[in-house]
């Protein structure tokens, strides 16, 4: 018998069925994966599941039996645990004291907290997932991957039958990764039913058993995972087939647009570089090893302790974000939504934002200017929006992607950094991005493309560098580039012939 | 993108887009009817006049808490660029030559306040609550040192048409106000710097990467609060004849509800100087109505409270 069963639901918002007749099943012991790009209602059906928004029609069954959860409170109780992208801890609390959160161990009736019995729970909980995080260290301190872990101890620890996962990957290195695989087999061994959220296609046929696919609120398809291949996941996900994953042109080198020689800052060591236009250079590394350190150096968001930067041959010294922007430099920051937009403002505000001073006379900016300039890149870009007028924070998140990339175009930049474009982007609309990403390098824009995503970036670069601990351990062309030479660079192993 | 919403989802987006026009409406037609003496033109301009003070300062606080700051100061500076301002007049000048000085002394007390938070703020990263109550603590202990506690009193006549003198019938303080207003609002929704404060306000870190000065953004946005609060402060000193070092006492309070009722985000990077512009007024009609309706200071001071609260309820189910 199943142990999860959720029939025909439906849910209502004003003006939009998010999800319409909805059926998804769980099995003890599996790992179920949920597919669907942006939108297409995964979330909202985990909402209904965790009890966080009620449902307008169909029913939950657990074991068989009909439940009905009005408050998460609810569904934890009934053994769900769900595990969002942004983790429901509390940085300052210690790993036990998040672990047992709400469900602390008095002394006996009294209302004093067993220090010793809290620990011990804690413990445990992590033994049980083959763990070692001290029960005593902050959270704040921890990794990514270790919060996940403890997020999954957490879950544990209430005796959770059914635990959903939404993007647990999204910000894992590679190593990271598969040590959650290694705890999630262990989960199934409990027969812990579970359910995987996750944009990397990958991953499903790596630990997934069955799988589903949502697209725009209704249930596609269902089927073993080993039934299925890539090319019928997209076609499902995006009701459309895609050509090829990463469309790539092949283009002549260019002139020299930046060089770095012998730069040192904070954790960067000694990195030397060249960077073509026409080119698209892919930065791999582990998350930590100064990839995003490095292009924030180069931004002059960061300050360089010693070495030189050179653009179009020109010795530059950037203090500030404005300078390198004025020099011609764009950075779209890895997290757009905390770091690149500003909710608040809408699509044409966050264009303009970094060049207002070309859309304003005199002492006011110029409106139908600014409109003009948000129209024309709405409609280059095809960012889907149902005015220039709406706030970024409506937007999915290629779209709004697409708005930072536009901002960055309007600066007239002369070298582009992308770190992580993609992350939590549909298929159908990451193929755009690289289309896009060509077409810059095509127009003769330096780009650096810095991803966690090893096929993304064998796809679209024509170089990858390699970071590992703040040094960079080699360049790879594309022809000579493999997953498993990037992997060894990455974690700090030596090739035979690397070189430029 | 016009779907048909509900009915009750309609009336609380009418409710939330023109919340604080109606509630404004809605309460002068309710002091309209209940007091013969409101809805004269004489009275209106009398409540502009009374909320002009706490409107002015307003304006400004609208500028800090749009990033997401707060500026506790601006009623110790009423009093200290009051008393400054004043003490200028009392040199034995002619009025014409110690009027300006007086003008600039109370307006560069207010300037260099406003520059000493945002440098706090922005330099040393301490958060502008704890910032701006010590020079709150600080400009109010300096009015009382500077004036050994007494107001000071014997200014020239000229001095009260400022404050109290009228042109075409309109109260100067009014007019004043207005200016304030009109070119607040240009600042805010046409130039580079006002789009500069949403931005700082929205996300500060998104900001300063999009290539924004930060620093520089949030230190203009005190020296405004620090001036306008200077501006009020020597027109209160004006309707009074006399600067008095407890002037002001706890008008930010009714500074910030003014602001917040007015829709402004405390969290910033959301809310509008029209906004402000309503709130204020919605607080100026209230006190004023209450006043003709000879209700008691101490139940104005609940009503008050319930007001607030409410315009903030309000400005919640709309973000709903």
């Amino acid at each position: 018998m199943s142990l999860l069963q959720m029939q025909n639901i439906r849910k209502q918002y004003p003006g939009v069925l998010a999800l319409s007749e909805v059926n998804f099943e769980l099995r003890a012991g599996e790992v179920h994966c949920l597919l669907g790009e942006n939108g297409a209602g995964k979330s909202t059906l985990m909402k209904v599941l965790s009890g966080a928004i009620k449902k307008d029609g169909g029913a939950v069954l657990i074991d068989g039996k009909d439940v009905d959860f009005n408050s998460p409170a609810d569904s934890q109780r009934a053994g769900i645990g769900i595990i969002y992208q942004d983790f429901k801890l509390v940085p300052e609390l210690t790993v036990a004291e998040n672990i047992l959160l709400g469900n602390e161990p008095t002394k006996g009736k009294s209302p004093f907290v067993d220090f010793n019995k809290m620990h011990e729970i804690a413990r445990a909980s992590l033994a049980q997932l083959g763990e070692e995080i001290s029960t005593t260290a902050v959270v704040s301190s921890l990794s990514v991957a270790q919060r996940q872990i403890v997020e999954i101890a957490k879950s544990i620890s209430k005796k959770v039958r059914i635990l959903a996962m939404d993007e647990p990957s999204a910000a894992l290195t590679e190593i990271e990764l598969k040590n959650l695989f290694a705890v999630i087999r262990k989960l199934k061994m409990e027969s812990v039913g579970i359910i995987y959220i996750s944009h990397r296609l990958e991953e499903i046929f790596e630990i997934g058993d069955r799988l589903t696919v949502l697209r725009d609120g209704k249930f596609i398809h269902s089927c073993n995972v080993a039934e299925s291949d890539r090319r019928s996941l997209v076609r499902w996900m995006v009701g459309r087939e895609l050509e090829q994953e990463y469309p790539k042109v092949e283009l002549k080198r260019g002139e020299e647009i930046l060089r770095i020689e012998n730069l040192n800052a904070g954790i960067l060591k000694d990195i030397n570089l060249n960077v073509y236009r026409g080119e698209i250079l892919g930065f791999s590394g582990l998350v930590g090893a100064g990839r995003s350190e490095l292009a924030r150096v180069i931004f002059g968001a960061d300050r360089k302790e010693n070495g030189s930067m050179y653009l179009e041959g020109k010795e530059i010294y950037p203090k500030s974000p404005r300078e390198a922007i004025d020099l011609g430099i764009g950075l779209l920051t890895e997290d757009r939504n905390k770091y690149g937009l500003i909710m608040q403002m809408n699509v044409r505000e966050n264009i303009s934002l970094s060049n207002l001073h070309s859309v304003v006379k005199g002492f006011f900016i110029n409106r139908s200017k600014e409109n003009l300039v948000a129209d024309k890149f709405t409609n280059d870009l095809r960012i889907k929006t149902p005015s220039i007028e709406q706030e970024v924070e409506n937007l999915s998140g290629g779209n709004r992607q697409k708005v930072v990339l536009a901002r960055w175009l309007f600066t007239r930049s002369k070298l582009l950094i992308f770190d992580e474009p993609t992350v939590g982007i549909d298929v159908g609309v990451k193929y755009e991005i690289y289309n896009l990403i060509n077409q810059l390098a095509k127009d003769g824009i330096g780009v650096i493309v810095i991803s966690s995503d090893l096929p993304e970036l064998l796809g679209i670069s024509d170089r990858v560098a390699v970071m590992c601990e703040g040094k960079l351990t080699g360049v790879l062309s594309r022809s000579e580039a493999t997953q498993e030479k990037i992997m060894m660079l990455a974690t700090g192993g030596k090739l035979e012939a690397a070189h430029d | 993108m016009t779907e048909r919403l509900p009915r009750s989802k309609k009336i609380k987006t009418i409710i939330g887009e023109f919340g604080i026009t109606i509630a404004l409406l809605a309460e002068i037609a309710l002091f309209s009817s209940l007091s013969p003496y409101f809805f004269t033109a004489e009275n209106i301009l009398n409540v502009t006049l009374q909320t002009s003070i706490i409107a002015i300062i307003a304006a400004g606080m609208t500028f800090v808490i749009l990033t997401a700051g707060i500026d506790l100061s601006v009623g110790a500076m009423i009093a200290f660029s009051g008393v400054i301002a004043t003490s200028v007049l009392k040199v034995d000048l002619p009025f014409t030559i110690s009027f300006p000085l007086a003008l600039c002394a109370g307006l560069l007390v207010g300037i260099f306040s406003g520059s000493l938070a945002g440098m706090f703020v922005t330099r040393f990263n301490i958060t502008p609550f704890i910032v701006t109550l010590s020079l709150m603590t600080i400009w109010r202990g300096a009015s009382y040192m500077y004036t050994d506690g007494r107001p000071i009193w014997g200014l020239p006549d000229e001095f009260s048409f400022l404050g109290s003198g009228r042109v075409f019938g309109v109260p100067i303080p009014t007019i004043i106000m207005i200016c304030v207003y009109v070119v607040a609002y240009t600042i805010l929704k046409h130039t580079k710097f006002g789009r500069y404060v949403y931005a700082v306000g929205g996300n500060k870190e998104a900001a300063r990467l999009a290539g924004i000065n930060v620093g520089r953004t949030l230190l203009s946005v005190y020296m405004i609060s620090g001036a306008l609060a200077a501006i009020s402060g020597v027109l209160l000193a004006s309707r009074m004849n006399s600067g008095q070092p407890n002037a002001g006492l706890m008008y930010e309070m009714d500074v910030i509800a003014a602001v917040v009722v007015g829709g402004t985000s405390l969290f910033g990077g959301r809310g509008t100087i029209v906004g402000t512009f309503l709130g204020a007024m919605l607080i100026g009609i209230l006190r004023n109505g209450l006043n003709l309706l000879n209700v008691g200071s101490y139940v104005q001071m609940v009503i008050l409270g319930i007001v607030i609260l409410a315009a903030v309820l309000l400005d919640q189910i709309r973000r709903k």
